[in-house]
């Protein structure tokens, strides 16, 4: 491909053939506004925040849309530039839920901070007409407020494009203009899997989830009960972020160290029932290799994506692995064998869930998810509202010592942590299934072909004479390409890994929102993957079946793995839904 | 969220639905078949009902969401049936100066609807038009052919009283 040379502000710049105005003017080293833009997902020039003056041009340009060529000359930031974005920030403001002291974004709002830099100081400049929306909240884990939207799409095109769920877009037209659900039904009523992408990516205070720390808090305070946590293996990737740490900083030691004195009784960690959820795993697939039962099987770590497997494929649920998600996995063991070993009443323990993930709200809710007979989480809390959680309670987040987690049910083995990256489940099943499978020692541990950010993956696996072959898919449009390959009777693979977003669990829609303009340039999902890796590589155990405390739980308390009590603790069912 | 929109029972015949189903067989999975798709259910029902649009998302795979937002986008397609009596307020500069605006917000309150609505037992609905060349009578509005001029919102009661049948 060939270059192009341009000018932009007088520079000479040479970008490659087919560039933006915006990517060719970030090589020179100016910053242009963007707020509607998000690369490859919403590429729509709409918010007109992004426009540069070109020489020549009739009017002012979007230059995230507008392709450079030879000798064009370009200005980025003239006077008649900052009063159109100055001016199009009213516009947006004349019909904008102004109550920004309350609102959720305060702070990091990106609408808010684009006010600030274009010094627009009179927020009433454009008084009129306004629409006045009630709030959704039927969905089980978010908020739709658009008195705060801005009609970026932004949330809309990551619903179509990313995930395939289409369940969000534009009605009305012009000034009547919403997004919102067909017929204006509740986000609730409809096949939203709850991924919470929309969230990640509104700039605004038009989407959060559901607050639930008050509800943490008040179980923390009530002398009855016995408040345990567990936390996901992503959550530590990218809860720094909130604090000022550098993305992909691992902080696991100061978040069990913040946990512990926000008052939960245990901290404990996610990583050891996803450790549980290997064993039971790779149990399954042999045992559905050996006795032709179903295959390929795929994983149900997911809730999003067992939700859209549901909603959008349910002629395939028997391919789903029948066990339950690690966050379940922990609620269960923690309320049947843990309260069991230390005669704790399973109805006084509150399992709180800390997750990098919106649909653990909705998966808590799911029939065939209560080992004890009571729900085995009570409450589900993002990796967002940890950090709310850590500020309401005053801790200086910044200077906490490193802290280990509790025992018995916060050790845990490499394999577990890299569950939050996508390829992470399959790696850890191949490193335990392969050593039942041949009976000899895995060497090497590092499964790198299904490593990346990759949305389709595949390898091929010499296991005791048998070739195995796996898919690891993340992003539900990239599992629609995997699922319509099963549904055909095409795909070959004995099992397939699927995550609901974009690179597994670290870029899940409960992580830390993350601004256009830094999603545009950084790859969020790799410098949080890498955390993990680095945490896996360092640990002592890397293989679940040698973490000493799920031994112990299959020892005194399960039996085997698949044994009937495990299938009534640690297994669950799935029903089927339709689209509309 | 907007008010769920009040609906008329939806009543299709077989006929329409095998024509229905003759046109989605023909353009089920031309990648731009939307609008011809919308343009072809309102021509056969009058009107694009709810369960229609369910029924080509569910034969096309087209998301249900995307037909709503382009039915709702172009002012060609209507979600509601026209009502036995079509109530047409003249929003033209003329009409609107001389205080059309409150005769239309008052005849959404007085028939539960909001403009391009049916009332749910079919009889009135509801429409705004630009203009129909009586300026000299503002405000004006229309009843199927009957035009009703210098209108005051308090004319309003008897003047739907006539159209009891």
């Amino acid at each position: 491909m060939s270059n192009i040379n341009l000018k932009i502000n007088n520079m000479p710049v040479s970008a490659p053939e087919g560039s933006t105005v915006l990517e060719a003017a970030r090589i020179a080293g100016f910053k242009i506004p963007t707020l509607c833009y998000l690369k490859d997902i919403n590429e729509i020039g709409a918010c007109r925040m992004c426009v540069v003056e070109v020489k020549g041009a009739r009017s002012l340009v979007a230059s995230c849309i507008y392709p450079v060529s030879e000798g064009m000359e370009v200005f980025t930031n003239t006077p008649k530039i900052r009063n159109s974005r100055r001016r199009t920030l009213k516009l947006l403001l004349s019909d904008h839920d102004k109550k920004c002291l309350s609102c959720v974004r305060s702070g990091n709002c990106e609408l808010q901070a684009l006010c600030r830099e274009y010094g627009v100081k009179d927020e009433h400049y454009f008084q009129g007409e306004e629409l006045h929306f009630d709030l959704d909240t039927s969905a089980p884990h978010l908020v739709r407020d658009n008195n705060k939207c801005i009609l970026c799409r932004r949330c809309s095109a990551v619903c179509e494009h990313v995930q395939d769920v289409s369940v969000i877009g534009p009605n009305n037209r012009g000034f009547q203009t919403s997004i919102g659900c067909a017929f204006e039904m509740g986000l609730g009523e409809t096949a939203c899997v709850n991924c919470g992408q929309c969230i990640s990516v509104c700039p605004t205070g038009a989407l959060y989830e559901k607050d639930f720390t008050d509800d943490v808090l008040a179980a923390i305070h009530d002398p009855e009960k016995f408040v345990v946590v567990q936390t996901a293996p992503a959550v530590r990737a990218a809860l720094g972020e909130e604090f000022g740490f550098p993305m992909g900083t691992d902080v696991e030691g100061k978040m069990v160290a913040a946990l512990r004195r926000i008052g939960f009784d245990k901290v404990f960690d996610t990583n050891f029932s996803a450790d549980l959820t290997i064993m039971e795993e790779a149990n399954e697939l042999i045992e559905r290799i050996q006795n032709g039962g179903v295959l390929p099987m795929i994983t149900s770590c997911s809730p999003g994506w067992v939700k859209y497997c549901e909603h959008f494929y349910p002629d395939q649920i028997e391919h789903l692995s029948s066990c339950k998600s690690p966050q379940q996995m922990f609620g269960a063991i923690t309320k049947t064998y843990y309260a069991e070993k230390f005669g704790i009443d399973p109805k006084k323990i509150v399992c709180v869930s800390v997750m990098p993930c919106t649909a653990k709200k909705f998966e808590l809710t799911r029939d065939d998810e209560d080992a004890a007979g009571v729900p085995d989480v009570d409450i589900s809390i993002t990796t967002r509202e940890l950090a709310v959680l850590i500020r309401k309670c005053g801790i200086h987040f910044e200077i906490l010592p490193d802290e280990p987690f509790d025992d018995p049910l916060g050790e845990s083995s490499g394999a577990g942590v890299i569950f939050g990256a996508t390829g992470g489940v399959m790696e850890a099943a191949l490193r335990t299934a392969v050593e039942k499978i041949t009976g000899e020692e895995l060497k090497n541990l590092d499964f790198v072909e299904v490593r990346g950010t990759k949305g389709i993956k595949e390898a091929t696996y010499s296991v005791g004479g048998m070739d195995v072959k796996v898919a690891v898919a993340s992003g539900l449009k990239n599992a629609k390409e995997i699922m319509d390959k099963v549904r055909a009777g095409e795909a070959d693979y004995q099992f397939i890994e699927i995550m609901c977003c974009e690179g597994g669990c670290v870029n899940g829609g409960g992580q830390p929102r993350v601004s256009g303009q830094i999603r545009n340039l950084e790859d969020v999902k790799a410098l949080r993957a890498k955390a993990l890796y680095e945490n896996d590589s360092k640990k002592e155990h890397r293989k679940s079946h040698e973490n000493p405390s799920i031994k112990e739980v299959y020892a005194n308390y399960l039996g085997e793995p698949g044994s009937e009590k495990a299938h009534h603790i640690l297994h669950t069912s799935y029903v089927k839904r339709t689209i509309n | 969220m907007a008010q769920k929109k009040q609906k008329v029972p939806f009543s299709g015949t077989k006929e329409q639905e095998e024509k229905l189903m003759s046109v989605i067989s023909e353009l089920k999975g031309h990648k731009d078949a939307t609008m011809t798709l919308l343009q072809e259910a309102q021509d056969i029902y009058g009107y694009l009902p709810e369960e229609v649009l369910r029924k080509i998302s569910d034969e096309t795979q087209i998301p249900l969401e995307k037909l709503y937002g382009v039915a709702t986008f172009y002012s060609q397609f209507s979600l509601n049936p026209k009502g036995k009596y079509r109530i047409s307020v003249c929003l033209g500069t003329a009409c609107y100066v001389k205080g059309s605006g409150d005769i239309y917000n008052a005849l959404m309150e007085k028939l539960g609807i909001v403009g391009g609505e049916c009332t749910p037992d079919g009889k009135f609905s509801l429409d705004a038009c630009r203009c129909v060349g009586a300026c000299g009578l503002a405000p004006v509005m229309l009843i199927n052919d009957e035009v009703y001029g210098r209108l005051t919102v308090d004319d309003l009661d008897d003047i739907l009283a006539k159209y009891q049948d």
